[in-house]
């Protein structure tokens, strides 16, 4: 627990009532506010788009997007990655810290786990339409079809299909899991009839009997050790989608874990990137304290310093290879046509986390909010270096190429910012955004502490 | 007594007056009993007599079934089923295989958790005579219960004494 001269992980005077109170009231109580109703409608049109985008997508075919030879991997995958990488932090924070006995994570935990699936579901969504025939996109799965074919195992696409796919459901199982108390709560003090039902179902019956306590204990401590190597396998996985082709600048053995650690990077930019908002409109500031942003804040410095450190030793290990294509795409993307792309991703990971050094900087929510959007933003560039630049020119001068977006690229680009923030505005209006039964805890042990 | 009875239940405003409640009941001799809590309390579920958990086990039956389905498939579609020689290449290229088993591996093993848990805990329930109890809502959200499975009236009587001298908030009876 916190010692006598560190700030409490929740501000002081609360207890059981007052926690359950707190965090229902904002779905049970609280009318429909114009701001959840403006900002719903916003994001529902952005998801408009998406749908806009998609559906042109299937009449006409990935035609309508800027790749194509030599960029075969455009927005779609820089997306999915950017997306994929997003969703890092929120298991991070529910089962590593967990397993670390990190107190503080209690009541960003929810609320970081719910970010990971709807960004998980952003990013399915990308691989899914760069199929061409998303329609057919069983054809991934090993099942008996008529032709007798199975999938390519030695193939990392297959890999990334079972990685992905696995994270997607364990995070559900992980969430789902952690909720059923919560649901009881909710239905416990729901007022309607209806309202009680729904949540009554939700909860399945939880009665918060102690042997059901302690299998309960017993599976989410485990679910958080499965989901812990699981994480760190899924950006690895998506990783060697790229370093197994022998594309210079993909062709590296550094890649596993400098795309984890720019993962949970990016991850912690957009948690607190939610956060900051929400913990003042919600007025939870007293359970999201200053305390949880700057330990955010510190994980974000060291995993930008193990990006940072990735983006040396990549430059590094193409000087030191000697290999003239490794040597010329590290030249070519500082230097060359997509320059202001690798200049933009060295200001916003590298430069600019270095103000987190400062306790200064990592305790005032409005320096953290512009470093965490810029980070977010140089994190996307990133992927689209990484992708971009390598294939564009590769091997053969006659086989370069130039890849630029098309309005459709962004069109489906900002589309799924619209389906993240709608489920997210749902989430927030439908679902605790804290867990009530891990805040119960916190609070009673932080007295038993205290005593 | 108008309807047939559950058993009977104490309510406390503390966690550590449920933790004692629960094991002098136990001592007391009673062995069919329940607690319930808001959140978890360590020490309650052994205090009444329920000492191990098998979720541990299922995982890893779950987790293990998962390696060997995944790696089979792979092994038999790979070698056996549709054999392809890519450059020379050996069939059972067994390295390539690991990814999938370990994914594969952590799925099943949280299937078994989940699910398992689950069953084993007879949830979903939508219906539990605990929840005649006016005052049950609480349990999930401050209050702590105590509730002996009694059914025959002298014994009933004899229960009630019992949490009425660990002065809690009020004992209900419990309706079936």
């Amino acid at each position: 627990m916190s010692t006598a001269t560190e700030p409490p992980i929740v501000a002081p005077g609360y207890d059981s009532a007052t926690v359950t109170e707190k965090i229902t009231e904002v779905v049970l109580k609280r009318p429909t506010g114009l701001g959840w109703i403006c900002g719903f409608a916003l994001a529902f049109a952005l998801l408009m788009v998406l749908n806009f985008a998609i559906g042109w997508l299937l009449i006409r075919g990935i035609g309508i997007w800027g790749v194509n030879i030599p960029v075969g991997w455009g927005f779609a995958i820089v997306n999915f990655v950017w997306w994929i990488g997003i969703g890092h932090a929120g298991t991070f924070i529910s089962a590593i810290l967990l397993l670390l006995h990190q107190d503080w994570r209690t009541s960003i935990n929810r609320f970081a786990e719910a970010m990971t699936l709807f960004a998980v579901a952003c990013a399915g969504l990308f691989p899914l339409l760069h199929l061409g025939r998303p329609w057919v996109f069983f054809w991934l799965l090993p099942y008996p079809d008529t032709m007798g074919l199975w999938p390519q195992w030695r193939s990392p696409l297959v890999w990334d299909v079972l990685a992905v796919s696995t994270y997607l459901t364990v995070s559900l199982l992980f969430w789902y899991v952690g909720l059923i108390p919560d649901l009881a709560t909710m239905r416990d003090r729901a007022q309607r009839r209806a309202v009680q039902l729904i949540y009554g179902v939700m909860a399945l019956g939880w009665r918060g009997s102690a042997r059901h306590w302690k299998r309960f204990q017993c599976t989410y401590i485990l679910l958080a050790g499965l989901a812990t190597p699981l994480v760190l396998s899924v950006h690895s996985v998506v990783s060697v989608d790229f370093a197994v082709a022998i594309v210079p600048g993909w062709h590296s053995t550094v890649f596993p874990p400098y795309f984890v650690a720019g993962a949970i990077f990016s991850g912690f930019a957009m948690v607190l990137t939610l956060v900051i908002p929400v913990r003042r409109i919600y007025a939870l500031e007293d359970f999201i304290t200053i305390k949880h942003l700057e330990n955010c804040a510190k994980i974000m410095l060291a995993t930008g310093l193990m990006v940072a450190h990735g983006y040396g030793i990549e430059a590094f290990m193409a000087w030191y290879s000697d290999d003239r294509f490794d040597i010329y795409v590290t030249l070519n993307r500082i230097l060359g046509p997509y320059a202001p792309a690798w200049w933009v991703l060295i200001f916003c990971n590298v430069i600019v986390p270095q103000a987190l050094w400062f306790k200064k900087i990592r305790t005032r929510p409005v320096a953290l909010f512009v470093i965490a959007l810029l980070v977010n933003v140089g994190m996307w560039t990133e992927r689209y270096v990484i992708v971009v630049t390598s294939l564009h020119r590769d091997f053969l001068p006659s086989s370069w190429g130039f890849y630029s977006a098309t309005r459709w690229d962004w069109m489906t680009f900002i589309g799924s910012f619209g389906l993240f923030l709608c489920l997210l505005f749902l989430f927030l209006r439908l679902l605790p955004a804290l867990s009530i039964t891990e805040m119960r805890e916190l609070v009673w042990k932080q007295k038993e502490g205290g005593k | 007594m108008k309807s047939k009875l559950y058993g009977v239940m104490a309510e406390f405003a503390q966690p550590e007056e449920l933790l004692q409640a629960a094991r002098s009941a136990y001592a007391e001799g009673y062995r069919k009993m329940d607690a319930y809590s808001p959140f978890p309390i360590e020490g309650v579920a052994e205090a009444i007599g329920f000492k191990k958990t098998r979720v541990p086990m299922l995982v890893l039956i779950g987790g293990v079934s998962g390696a060997f389905l995944a790696y089979g498939m792979q092994y038999y579609s790979a070698v056996k089923d549709y054999a392809l020689n890519v450059g020379g290449r050996p069939l059972h290229s067994w390295p390539s295989f690991v990814p999938i088993t370990f994914e594969m591996t952590i799925l099943c093993a949280a299937f078994a958790a989940v699910f398992g848990m689950l069953v084993m805990n007879g949830l979903p329930r939508p219906y539990h005579p605990v929840f005649n109890v006016p005052e049950f809502k609480l349990a999930s959200q401050t209050r702590f219960f105590l509730c002996i499975k009694v059914t025959d009236p002298k014994v009933v009587e004899q229960a009630k004494a019992f949490l009425n001298s660990l002065k809690p908030i009020a004992v209900h009876e419990v309706e079936l």
